[in-house]
């Protein structure tokens, strides 16, 4: 498990010192950030003095070597934009993030465990049919329109849920979660909710495809012969065995949930790391895009790592050292 | 029964909420502040975010004339001095006093900011010489008469130099002695450097999602009528009106163009509007022998020729523009800087479109069948800005001319425009001082570093007849030949057609009914300044 877990840091180290290349030159060639940082007002000496200070006088391979050289003692180099530490910048947006995806993973498996469960059942009948029809809705709708619509029927027509925003926030550990008060709950459901349906249609569908499969084997047979209470049957050994493709997709689904949840917070102007990526991008602040992907590849790795581990919970024949990363 | 739990107890914490906040003003902001640091980033975000708490020198009206802040009065002893004299018993937010050595402690940081991605040194550069002959009288000398002095220092926030541990500062333009270690723009963030004599302090600023404010006791202007400001950037246009809609905040800004008439319809919500500072226009590559995206032009370059400029601002209809794209939310311009402000000519109105006309002049210059050229313009920095220059292609194609379109994102338009690489561009320019010069200064003098000229001219455009009025202007303190001056420098550029108008923005507000706000031309929100409806 440890010569496993090495060889997956050290993939990870390449990846990300391979991205952050690649990130360097790209944000290098679409143009220089002072060019929109700057008040137009300023002339040329106020404009080539802040050149200087944000450090883009240099040629690139300078600036990707001091890049290095800090970012191997810990310091991914500090915001064009906001002028602070952007690895700090990041983790002070993680919370908000984390809260959200958390919530909306425990949305989509608690919604599509259960329905894809009882479609996979009686495939045949009405229910069934209803569940499986509604998740294609699910997973083709656009996340940005389900956003807008969810908005415009709980915020502005019925007045019941808040637009958008965070909401109030409670400190735990030093951080401010918004997830431990009444208002910050009403902030997160919306959101989670825009998050959620996608995944809980693509549970849904696993759930139910693999359930039709489990019943079908000899060991559900084997059980109903010795007795075996249904919901015993389904609750235990059915459960158990669709849960490994379960696992696997919510695993990666989570990370792109965590990273990538782009469009659902600039919907709702959730303060999470999302849209911090897309200012950023749009501001050419190349530092935080740099370290938000760094912290993104170190994310992914760590909750491939958990998929990993928790298959050899689900499943006792996979060993982790035997297994190719 | 489980669903409707959650939505009943929304329902009921949501009509509590409100009961409760009605000394509470939420705004949802259009774009996000950087920082709480007042001379970190020289941006309309920041500067309102910023003045909430720090007040400065000297304040600028809702036209942006310069008025009495902290400074009651001020006068020019001699054509490079300046006295002003400051306000009595103003207190900072921590119980000091406020003195003239605030004032010169504050503009002794400003060229010193770390990391500042656009600092204010611009506005501080004229000084030479400051001291305090008394607590409450500051003297500023500079090297050459400097009449926009005042416009520059209603932009610079003041500090408290006894909280950042200074002691008597003696001004110095290399290195102020005595000023101690400036604050660093974090200890602004997390608060305990954001000690201002402005009318609310600082309760929270947290990045991307909220900055709460609170009425500071013992204000020495007008009591606000908020105890409590709470600013959210929502920097989605749709989410933001939703936010109103929703009342999840009190009033907005930037109301995108499309929702204004559905917000205007409900009778619990306001709309007013404005005109801003800026104005959309169009600039020529006057420099290179042929532009980048102009072709069939026999090998010349179009643009040199008054002829062909003039047929360009003849072709276009500023009132169709106007009326159909903008929505009636802009004003055609005649020149560069709205009529009300200070050195506009009040008579320049803007051109009717003579297609005819504009064909005539390019036979004239030996265009009959025109030239293609490429429009540059950005699609996400000014309202509608695509689209506007969508039409302009439009309206040029009408008269011969075979335009196409190149429309990017305002990071690659500005970096490309500055490396010279568009031929004929669509821009916007806001005169953040609010008169004249700016956008005479940076979009037509000529380009000159060591005179801080044409920074926002990569097309080259030079006006001899131009250029010596401009300086002129520049250096007469006398108001009125100053005003004269900037006006006969502005009818030469339009005269010579060498950058065209288009527009003047105007800026919106949307807010609850019971709320007034009267629009300003620097587009500041502020909250302060938000009334209760009588």
């Amino acid at each position: 498990m440890l010569a496993f877990l090495l060889r997956r840091i050290g993939q990870s180290a390449f990846v990300m010192a391979a991205m952050a290349l690649i990130v360097f030159v790209g944000v290098y060639a679409l143009g220089n950030p002072i060019d929109i940082l700057i008040n137009p007002e300023a002339d040329q000496i106020e404009r080539e003095q802040a050149i200087a200070r944000l450090g883009l006088d240099r040629p690139l391979w300078e600036q990707f070597w001091i890049f290095v050289k800090s970012a191997a003692s810990g310091d991914l180099g500090r915001s064009f934009v906001h002028g602070v530490p952007a690895i700090d910048l990041i983790v002070s947006r993680m919370p908000a993030t984390l809260e959200l995806a958390f919530v909306a993973l425990v949305l989509s498996i608690g919604l599509g465990i259960p329905l894809g469960l009882a479609a996979g059942v009686k495939p045949d009948s009405f229910v069934s049919r209803t569940i499986v029809t509604g998740s294609i809705f699910g997973f083709s709708l656009p996340n940005f329109w389900l956003g807008l619509m969810l908005i415009l029927l709980f915020a502005v027509e019925w007045k019941i849920l808040p637009a958008g925003g965070r909401g109030e926030t409670r400190t735990l550990f030093g951080i401010e979660w918004s997830i431990l008060t009444l208002d910050g709950l009403q902030h997160l459901i919306l959101p989670a909710l825009t998050l959620a349906i996608y995944k809980a249609s693509l549970v849904v569908r696993l759930a139910y495809a693999g359930t039709r499969e489990a019943l079908l084997q000899d060991y559900v047979k084997f059980a109903r012969a010795k007795g075996l209470r249904p919901s015993r049957i389904l609750g235990v050994h059915v459960l158990k065995a669709i849960l490994i493709p379960v696992v696997t997709v919510i695993g990666l689904e989570l990370g792109s949930m965590i990273a990538f949840a782009v469009v659902t917070e600039t919907v709702f102007a959730w303060p999470g790391m999302g849209k911090l990526l897309i200012e950023s991008i749009y501001r050419l602040d190349r530092p935080v895009i740099v370290a938000y992907l760094i912290v993104v590849v170190a994310l992914f790795v760590a909750i491939n790592f958990l998929v990993d581990v928790i298959y050899t919970l689900l499943d006792p024949r996979v060993r982790l050292s035997e297994r190719e990363a | 029964m489980n669903l409707l739990r959650p939505i009943l107890a929304a329902a009921v914490s949501a009509a509590w909420v409100a009961g409760a906040a009605a000394q509470e003003l939420k705004i949802g902001l259009s774009a996000e502040p950087s920082a709480m640091d007042p001379h970190f980033h020289n941006l309309v975000p920041n500067n309102a975010l910023t003045k909430h708490v720090f007040d400065r020198l000297l304040d600028q009206d809702e036209n942006q004339r310069v008025k009495p802040m902290l400074a009651t009065s001020w006068r020019n002893v001699d054509e490079t001095t300046w006295e002003f004299k400051l306000r009595p018993g103003v207190k900072f937010s921590n119980g000091a006093d406020f003195t003239a050595n605030d004032v010169i402690f504050s503009y002794c940081r400003v060229p010193r900011v770390e990391n500042s991605p656009s600092s204010l040194a611009i506005n501080v550069r004229a000084i030479t010489r400051m001291s305090a002959p008394d607590p409450l009288t500051l003297v500023i000398g500079t090297d050459k008469p400097h009449p926009l002095l005042p416009n520059e220092l209603s932009n610079v926030a003041i500090l408290s130099a006894k909280a950042n541990g200074a002691g008597q500062v003696e001004f110095d333009r290399q290195a102020c002695r005595n000023a101690g270690s400036y604050p660093k723009t974090e200890a602004f963030n997390a608060g305990e450097a954001a000690i201002g004599t402005g009318p609310y302090r600082l309760v929270r600023f947290t990045k991307g999602d909220r900055t709460i404010l609170e009425r500071a006791d013992g204000y020495w202007g007008e009591k606000p009528a908020w105890a409590r400001v709470v600013l959210r950037p929502i920097t989605s246009a749709g989410p933001r009106v939703a936010a109103l809609l929703a009342g999840d905040v009190d009033m907005i800004e930037s109301v995108p163009i499309q929702d204004i008439e559905r917000i205007k319809g409900n009778p619990a919500y306001r709309v007013v509007q404005g005109l801003s500072n800026r104005v959309i226009y169009l600039h020529f590559n006057y420099q290179a022998d042929s532009p980048p995206g102009v072709a069939d032009a026999g090998g010349k370059n179009p643009f040199r020729d008054k002829r062909v400029r003039e047929a360009i601002a003849k072709a276009i209809d500023r009132d169709a523009i106007v009326a159909r794209i903008m929505g009636g939310v802009a004003v055609a311009a005649g020149e560069l800087l709205p009529p009300t402000m200070f050195g506009a000519n009040k008579e320049m109105t803007a051109a009717k479109a003579d297609p005819d006309g504009a064909k005539k002049l390019l036979a004239e210059a030996g265009y009959p069948g025109g030239f293609t050229l490429v429009l540059a313009t950005p699609n996400d920095r000014y309202v509608n800005d695509g689209q506007i220059a969508q039409a302009v292609a439009q309206m040029l194609t009408r008269v011969g001319l075979k335009v196409s379109l190149e429309a990017m994102t305002a990071s690659q338009f500005f970096a490309r425009r500055n490396r010279r690489e568009f031929g004929f561009w669509l821009a916007g320019w806001g005169s953040d001082t609010g008169e004249m010069s700016s956008p005479l200064k940076s979009l037509v003098a000529t380009p000159n570093r060591d005179k801080g000229m044409g920074t926002t001219n990569p097309g080259g455009y030079s006006n001899p007849a131009m250029d010596p009025l401009l300086e002129q202007a520049l250096a007469t303190v006398d108001d009125t030949r100053r005003a004269a001056l900037l006006a006969e420098a502005s009818r030469t550029v339009m005269a010579d057609f060498g950058a065209l108008p288009l527009h003047f923005e105007m800026t919106t507000w949307a807010f609850r009914k019971d709320l007034a706000y009267t629009p300003r031309a620097d587009q500041y929100t502020l909250g302060m300044l938000v009334r209760k409806a009588d």
